[in-house]
């Protein structure tokens, strides 16, 4: 699983930021369009390319892109 | 889960009743700005709901639809031989609505009428229920009524809940019959999700105190009191786009039906970009897969026939359908059913 692509699936689920913002270091719940309802598009993207769940517990722990993706590949193996 | 059928029993009508006060969700005043308004329409599917006055509650809804659907069919009341009433927003903790509702409507002292509290996937518990009881007893006539008053338990300042919920209810008629269609069902449940929709005070747990009325603010931002339904957004939906799919080839699989054999698919409307993977998932295309999401919201166990009469009435009453049913929610607990249904009785929208 590469983090490439993931920030790339995570940015193209967004309507309203711009690509460069979404690295792997940064706070998602910081961005402007971060709300209920994106958390939403994050559970269906990373079910869709990933086939894995995410609960909500997760994200209420992760905090940078970087702790979604170590989490979900995690979840992978 | 159990994957199972019945024979020798159908659908012979079905009604619905909403009230007659629209509330649209642009105008919603726990929005902050109309961008805010519309995210939110775009995500749920939720143009407007149904809210009741104070004075109209579960029963009120419920009798109105099983009266105009008895009435159309031309049953006598005196007939009917079973009354399931399914609904998590009774008019009162005791006696059951079932009790209320017998009265009202004039029912027997014999017909067995009794209340089951299943909310989303009440609809599908609530047909297994009643068409395995008519079969096994050889009741003829049977009526099973669902519905809630979601809005009476949502709080008032909780974005999540408040513009997504609805009022509604419905009744179905059931008979039994001598073709050999098959009814197929499969049911299931989680309840280490029983957290995720849930009312924490009121009930024997945590009896309605002083503080139940006091609000909070939950972790996530959300306004509500003890006595507030809480749903956590993010796991019913993880829950749902999982479950549902699986439910739903059960039973196509117990059938022996294609998915483009399918008439229409008609799901607990809960959430419409969740419906929407939900639907992809099992690719149905958009034609198989009617919303009234849009004109009412989420309205608990009443959203699948309250679908069923607002988008699909020209055709039940006209064609047999090859039909399947699916709901899922509050528990956590799913359900989903195929039925063909024969040219049944629909009556307009009934609004009170």
């Amino acid at each position: 699983m590469e983090l490439e692509t993931f920030l790339k699936n995570f940015a193209d689920m967004l309507d309203e930021t711009a690509p460069e913002l979404i690295k792997a270091d940064t706070e998602f719940r910081e961005l402007e369009e971060w709300s209920s309802l994106t958390a939403l598009s994050l559970i269906a993207m990373v079910d869709q390319e990933y086939s894995i769940k995410l609960t909500g517990l997760d994200i209420r722990n992760s905090h940078l892109i970087s702790d979604l993706f170590e989490l979900v590949s995690s979840k992978i193996k | 889960m159990a994957t199972y059928s019945v024979e020798g029993i159908e659908i012979v009508g079905i009604s619905a009743c909403v009230p007659k006060n629209v509330e649209k969700n642009i105008e919603n005043d726990i929005f902050t700005s109309t961008d805010e308004a519309i995210k939110f329409i775009k995500t749920t599917g939720v143009n407007e709901r149904r809210i009741v006055p104070n004075e109209i509650c579960t029963s009120d809804l419920s009798v109105a639809a099983a009266l105009e659907l008895v009435n159309k069919l031309n049953w006598d009341i005196k007939d009917i031989g079973i009354m399931v009433c399914i609904t998590q927003t009774p008019d009162y903790h005791g006696p059951m609505n079932s009790s209320l509702i017998q009265t009202r409507m004039g029912l027997s002292k014999e017909c067995i009428a009794f209340d089951i509290p299943v909310g989303c996937s009440g609809y599908v518990y609530g047909s297994s229920v009643i068409t395995s009881m008519m079969k096994t007893i050889g009741i003829e006539k049977g009526i099973l009524l669902v519905g809630d008053t979601l809005s009476k338990q949502a709080s008032p300042k909780d974005k999540s809940t408040q513009p997504l919920f609805g009022d509604a209810a419905a009744a179905t008629a059931f008979s039994l019959t001598n073709t050999n269609e098959s009814i197929i069902f499969d049911l299931g449940g989680d309840g280490s999700g029983y957290e995720f929709l849930y009312v924490r005070d009121g009930g024997c747990r945590n009896p309605f105190n002083s503080h139940s009325i006091e609000y909070y603010l939950s972790e996530d931002g959300l306004i509500r009191n003890g006595c507030h339904t809480i749903m956590e957004g993010m796991d019913v939906f993880s829950f749902g786009i999982s479950v549902a799919p699986i439910t739903f080839r059960n039973v196509l699989n117990k059938t022996s039906l294609n998915i483009e054999n399918i008439d229409a698919a008609i799901f607990h409307q809960a959430n419409f970009f969740m419906n929407e993977m939900i639907r992809k998932k099992l690719k149905l295309t958009s034609e198989q897969t009617p919303y009234s999401i849009g004109k009412f919201g989420n309205t608990s166990s009443a959203t699948i026939p309250l679908t069923i009469v607002s988008e699909l009435k020209n055709r039940i009453t006209s064609e047999k359908l090859n039909l399947i049913f699916c709901g899922f929610g509050i528990g956590l607990s799913w359900g989903t059913m195929y039925i063909k249904t024969n040219k049944i009785i629909c009556p307009g929208l009934i609004e009170i």
